[in-house]
């Protein structure tokens, strides 16, 4: 593995406008400004909450898009903007894992065939013929070859996913999207899948962005993560620092609102009030203010960078990131002492807990 | 061990089968032997079979399961929502002390929305677009009480709409379902089946379309709410989290059919069944070894209308040929396991269960 990344993106955004009638009334920032790096063989979970762009993001990255601003470098080329014809040998090396194992694969092909599509439009002959190759993969997957002739509905909610899968792979690419790709399954499938995508990346040592709203599926997946919010990256880290020493506030809020079957009766979390707010007229300043308990007059006029910590692995965007001490370990020590206070009940959020953020801070 | 052989007796899985908890009595709901089954073209579909449990006033019941397990229908035929051509329900379903199942639709109609309610999964299809969310929660109640005035029944509603956290109630009011977010849909959906007090209150997936800090308000006003008005909740999710962070009791079912059955602490921290322990080691986890594989269950939910024989875990069990043919030829009584109304339906006996459990699920570091 080399240092030189694979994938590389800069100041990408995606704004869609919102139209009343003919007029142009304003504009969804769904994407605004990310920068991060894969390298090859990397795993990178993009997490967040609905809205978040994280979505957006993975369907500009294999340029199902049209990006507003930014770039993105692929292998050392450009392909922001890249036509159709220039693409297409892209198209090779990098692959997408759609969400919905239903609504993704056609219902009138069978396996075999949709398997077979992607080396039938880029003209590829493998040594053995395409229907070899094909069941080769269907074994990589775990499907049985001899399939080949079923058709899609003839398959469970799993099983589809990983048709879905093996189409990803029969070009060998470099780097997958993959978009929730197990959120649609029953728990017991969900494991089988995320275990058979940690057992491709490693044996094909591909790299990996991989979206969810998931964090814990995320933590057994990725090696690194980046937390979304209202189209901005919050935070970026190793997966160790993103669990265990998180700096961004919202990233704290987020594991700790997650139930965890480890942990039996009302946790002591910490509770963000309200909805994300709409990408059609974020918050000025920092997105997250609005619900954040940390929150002063700062946070409102002056938006954070993302700023690397720690000689640069982690990158968080705020202007009061969590000290080292802090630890979301099972009994989580700072979560209590914000958890608890009206303080994060409070609708503005913010005055009460100034005591809290300088004891924290200093 | 010879799986032949009869279980050495004195064990507590010799127990006779109970068919409903210690509590009952008390119960506000029972349920008792629930058998729904759906006449289909394809052949007759047993989606429950066999099902009893109950729940006292100020108490949450947990159902878990995949799909296909029959838990939403099981809460389907105790709101009476199941349509009575197409289904046979048998057994006995009580709500505070009212047998429903056989009761003439008008009489349904009466007990639902007032003695009991439902939360579904999706507040948007479940509002209806057109109509102001106000209007909706107003109509609920003059339905239950038609001597209420429109001025009095708009009042309760926005009252409702405070209770559960709803900013400017009173503007609200007037909005429609599209105007509301996602987390604030489903505070109006739980106004809604508030609003004439009922006693039962059934949550089917009620966070599942939700994010996960949105989704931690809702479990903590569904809480708040429960203390003050002390309803019997039973609340349907695949979540385990979910289960262990607001049940007090669990019911684990599969193909139909009630599995486990016990408190949440004996359910999640002792569990007893292999289809429980299956789905405890596949959820990922924010604690433990991140690099380790997680443990799924084999192959996948079985189909209602071609339900394995014997014990329908039996194709994905791990220790199946542990109980011998029993295990196909055989369906599996709830019995008691261990614990004061711990209950499990499996072949296996209790040695054998917690040696299982020992070696191989302990290991894996689920369920601490």
């Amino acid at each position: 593995m080399t240092d030189e990344p694979l994938l590389r993106v800069r100041g990408l955004s995606k704004h869609f406008p919102v139209r009343q009638g003919l007029r142009a009334t304003g504009l969804v920032r769904a994407v605004d400004g990310l920068d991060f790096d894969v390298r090859p063989g990397e795993t990178l979970g993009l997490v967040g909450e609905s809205g978040c762009g994280k979505t957006t993001t993975g369907r500009m990255l294999v340029r199902l898009l049209e990006p507003t601003s930014g770039s993105i470098e692929f292998d050392g080329r450009d392909i922001t903007h890249a036509g159709r014809r220039e693409l297409r040998p892209l198209r090779q090396e990098l692959q997408i894992i759609f969400q919905d194992p239903y609504a993704s694969l056609n219902p009138r092909h069978t396996v075999g065939r949709i398997v077979a599509m992607p080396l039938q439009v880029n003209g590829i002959k493998p040594p053995g013929g395409i229907k070899a190759r094909v069941q080769e993969l269907l074994e990589l997957v775990g499907l049985n070859p001899e399939h080949y002739n079923r058709y899609p509905h003839e398959f469970s909610g799993g099983q589809r996913q990983r048709i879905g899968i093996a189409r990803a792979l029969a070009l060998r690419p470099k780097l997958i999207v993959a978009d929730e790709p197990v959120s649609a399954l029953d728990v017991s499938i969900q494991a089988q899948v995320v275990n058979l995508l940690r057992d491709l990346q490693r044996e094909l040592g591909l790299a990996f962005v991989f979206i969810a709203h998931d964090l814990a599926v995320v933590r057994h997946f990725c090696q690194r993560v980046a937390v979304m919010y209202l189209g901005r990256i919050v935070e970026i880290g190793d997966r160790a620092d993103i669990y265990e020493r998180p700096q961004h506030p919202y990233t704290r809020a987020l594991l700790s609102a997650i139930p965890d079957v480890t942990q039996l009766g009302p946790a002591g979390r910490i509770r963000l009030t309200g909805d994300v707010p709409t990408p059609l007229d974020p918050p000025s300043g920092c997105r997250f203010r609005t619900r954040c308990w940390k929150a002063q007059d700062i946070c409102a006029t002056e938006e954070p960078a993302l700023v690397p910590r720690d000689g640069g692995r982690q990158a968080t965007a705020c202007h009061f990131p969590e000290g080292e001490a802090v630890s979301t370990s099972p009994e989580p020590a700072g979560a209590g002492l914000v958890a608890d206070a009206a303080v994060v009940a409070a609708e503005p959020a913010g005055r009460g807990v100034q005591a809290n953020v300088e004891e924290v801070s200093s | 061990m010879d799986s032949s052989e009869p279980l050495p007796s004195g064990e507590p899985d010799d127990r006779p089968a109970v068919p409903a908890q210690r509590s009952d009595q008390d119960a506000y709901l029972r349920v008792d032997d629930l058998r729904v089954r759906f006449d289909t073209e394809d052949g007759v579909v047993r989606a429950v079979d066999g099902v009893s449990f109950a729940v006292e006033r100020g108490h949450t019941l947990g159902i878990v399961g995949e799909s296909g397990s029959g838990k939403s229908v099981t809460s389907l035929a105790i709101l009476g929502l199941h349509d009575p051509k197409r289904t046979t329900i048998t057994g006995e379903i009580s709500v505070g002390g009212r047998q429903v199942v056989g009761l003439a639709d008008e009489e349904v109609r009466r007990l639902r929305g007032r003695d009991m309610a439902m939360i579904f999964q999706d507040p948007l299809s479940a509002l209806h677009p057109y109509y102001t969310v106000g209007r909706q929660i107003a109509e609920a109640y003059r339905v239950h009480h038609p001597k209420a005035s429109r001025r009095e029944a708009r009042q309760r509603a926005v009252d409702m709409l405070d209770r559960v956290g709803i900013p400017q109630p009173a503007r609200r009011f007037d909005q429609y379902p599209h105007e509301f977010s996602g987390g604030m849909r489903q505070r109006a959906m739980i106004a809604m089946s508030l609003v004439n007090d009922p006693a039962l209150l059934i949550a089917d997936e009620p966070t599942t379309a939700l994010d996960v800090t949105v989704q931690a308000q809702i479990l903590d006003l569904l809480a708040d709410l429960q203390a003050e008005f002390h309803s019997a909740i039973i609340l349907i999710t695949h979540d385990l989290g979910v289960v262990g962070q607001v049940a007090d009791d669990v019911l684990v079912m599969y193909g139909g059919r009630a599995v486990e059955r016990g408190s949440v602490e004996q359910v999640l921290r002792a569990p007893q069944h292999p289809y429980t322990w299956g789905l405890l080691s596949s959820v990922p986890s924010l604690h433990g070894d991140a690099d380790a594989d997680l443990v799924p269950i084999p192959g996948n939910p079985p189909s209602l209308i071609n339900l394995p024989s014997g014990c329908a875990f039996h194709p994905r069990c791990r220790y199946a040929d542990r109980a011998g043919s029993r295990s196909r030829t055989e369906v599996p009584e709830l019995r008691a396991a261990g614990a004061d109304g711990h209950l499990v339906a499996c072949h296996l006996s209790a040695d054998e269960r917690a040696a299982f459990y020992a070696e191989d699920i302990a290991r894996v570091g689920v369920a601490v």
